[in-house]
């Protein structure tokens, strides 16, 4: 199985190349168009601020690229977000792969949300085997608000979606790299799709 | 619900594990990926790799270590000590640590947390804050708590949020080595003048020291060494304890 890991300036790369092999698969890192058309399975990482890691994406041509892959495709934190319709993180328009807009928690809660938090109402072969109300870890100041697209949900302030889901696209708010082995079933669910 | 998270924090001299450890299942004890494992493994929320003569002696975290420790374990960790520049920390977050925690460097140089939080991103900028009393007012120290300067903890803390840090781990000198208890009273000042999260530390001895820290000075995050490293506390007692206080927490 050949797994891409979409390498494009922004992000933790790094604990998701051990996640995976951890769990026995080797990823391979790439901005090379071709190459992550040819995937079996592509995860989209992402840390930092929404307009400049979608002017990188814009930059290597990855943002028309990403809406039209086949295979399966995991967003990670920001990349989850990324794939959304817009992000009030700098007024950012993204890939348009969810039907949902990214809002950020008001000061009535601590910002960003930071640590471990529970997922809930879970609809996808994503979470097969996972129990209701694991725990993820998660960081993150922006959330996307509930929609016919959730399949995972978590209260942080309110109920959001903590994944996301729409053909071959899935995204995740938490960090399955980083949320002990229950994340690292999550993951390895994601490359037996 | 979000939960409160206990944080053990190891401390680094030389890629080893300083303070003495009581593990009696360590083949060794001055390993700081075994002890991550077994910290991980009994459900630590989070690790704190600390490089305690970095800032003295001028040395870099060691880059070698935060990749044994990202490539065993599957839960966040934080490196702090020695890190002054944007590039000190794209070497650390490269090779797989989730945070860093700078002290000393940002008191010299307070623009290094915009730079950090602009380029990296705030979810990954710990601003450390040691402090203790003088003449009732909480004064921030620097080298460890050796330097004594003219910051008032309250006012830089503020500082560093507005700056763009993502989280204060405030250490009180006057509590730290007690075992008496955290500085609850301070902490939960810091709760309410900041709206990012705080990391108690300092004055662990008992289980519930942790539920005080929790409830009274509303710290979402509780760090430790000694306690966890003789074992005088297990961490999956402590979080029992504290769910039956009724704190949130992982298990």
């Amino acid at each position: 199985m050949k797994i891409v890991i979409i390498n494009y300036g922004a992000g933790n790369i790094q604990s998701i190349m051990f996640a995976i092999e951890r769990l026995g698969y080797k990823a391979v890192l790439s901005n090379n168009p071709d190459e992550i058309k040819a995937a079996d399975k592509v995860i989209f990482p992402g840390v930092g601020e929404a307009s400049c890691a979608m002017k990188m994406l814009q930059e290597s041509g990855l943002d028309t690229l990403i809406p039209r892959l086949k295979q399966p495709v995991f967003g990670i934190c920001l990349g989850m977000q990324l794939m959304c319709n817009f992000s009030e993180e700098g007024n950012t328009n993204g890939l348009g792969i969810f039907d949902v807009d990214v809002m950020k928690f008001t000061p009535k809660v601590k910002v960003p949300q930071m640590g471990w938090n529970q997922i809930y109402n879970l609809k996808s072969d994503l979470f097969k085997g996972i129990a209701e109300n694991e725990y993820m870890y998660l960081v993150h100041s922006f959330y996307a608000p509930l929609c016919a697209e959730t399949i995972a949900t978590t209260n942080y302030e309110l109920e959001y979606s903590s994944a996301l889901e729409n053909d071959n696209f899935y995204g995740a708010q938490f960090h399955p790299e980083k949320s002990g082995d229950i994340g690292e079933q999550i993951l390895a669910n994601f490359l037996k799709l | 619900m979000l939960t409160k998270r206990i944080i053990p924090c190891l401390d680094i001299k030389n890629g080893r594990t300083v303070k003495g450890v009581n593990f009696i299942d360590l083949r060794d004890a001055g390993d700081p990926v075994e002890l991550a494992k077994i910290y991980s493994d009994e459900g630590a929320d989070e690790l704190v790799f600390l490089d305690i003569s970095a800032t003295e002696e001028r040395r870099k975290t060691l880059i070698d270590l935060v990749r044994k420790v990202a490539a065993t374990i599957n839960i966040p960790f934080t490196v702090g000590g020695g890190i002054s520049s944007v590039s000190d920390v794209e070497a650390l977050l490269q090779n797989g640590a989730d945070k860093v925690s700078i002290n000393t460097s940002a008191v010299k140089n307070p623009q290094l947390i915009n730079d950090l939080a602009q380029k990296f991103g705030s979810q990954c900028v710990v601003v450390a804050i040691d402090a203790k009393q003088i003449n009732g007012k909480w004064m921030v120290h620097l080298v460890g708590g050796k330097m004594p300067t003219e910051l008032n903890l309250f006012d830089w803390a503020k500082e560093v949020e507005q700056r763009g840090a993502g989280e204060i781990l405030f250490t009180s000198m006057d509590h730290d080595g007690t075992k008496n208890g955290f500085a609850n009273e301070a902490l939960a000042t810091l709760s309410e003048i900041v709206n990012i999260p705080i990391i108690a530390s300092g004055g662990a001895g008992n289980m519930q020291h942790f539920v005080d820290t929790f409830v009274e000075g509303k710290s979402d995050a509780a760090l430790a060494a000694s306690v966890f490293h003789f074992k005088e506390i297990e961490i999956k007692t402590l979080k029992k304890e504290l769910k039956n206080n009724n704190i949130e927490v992982r298990i």
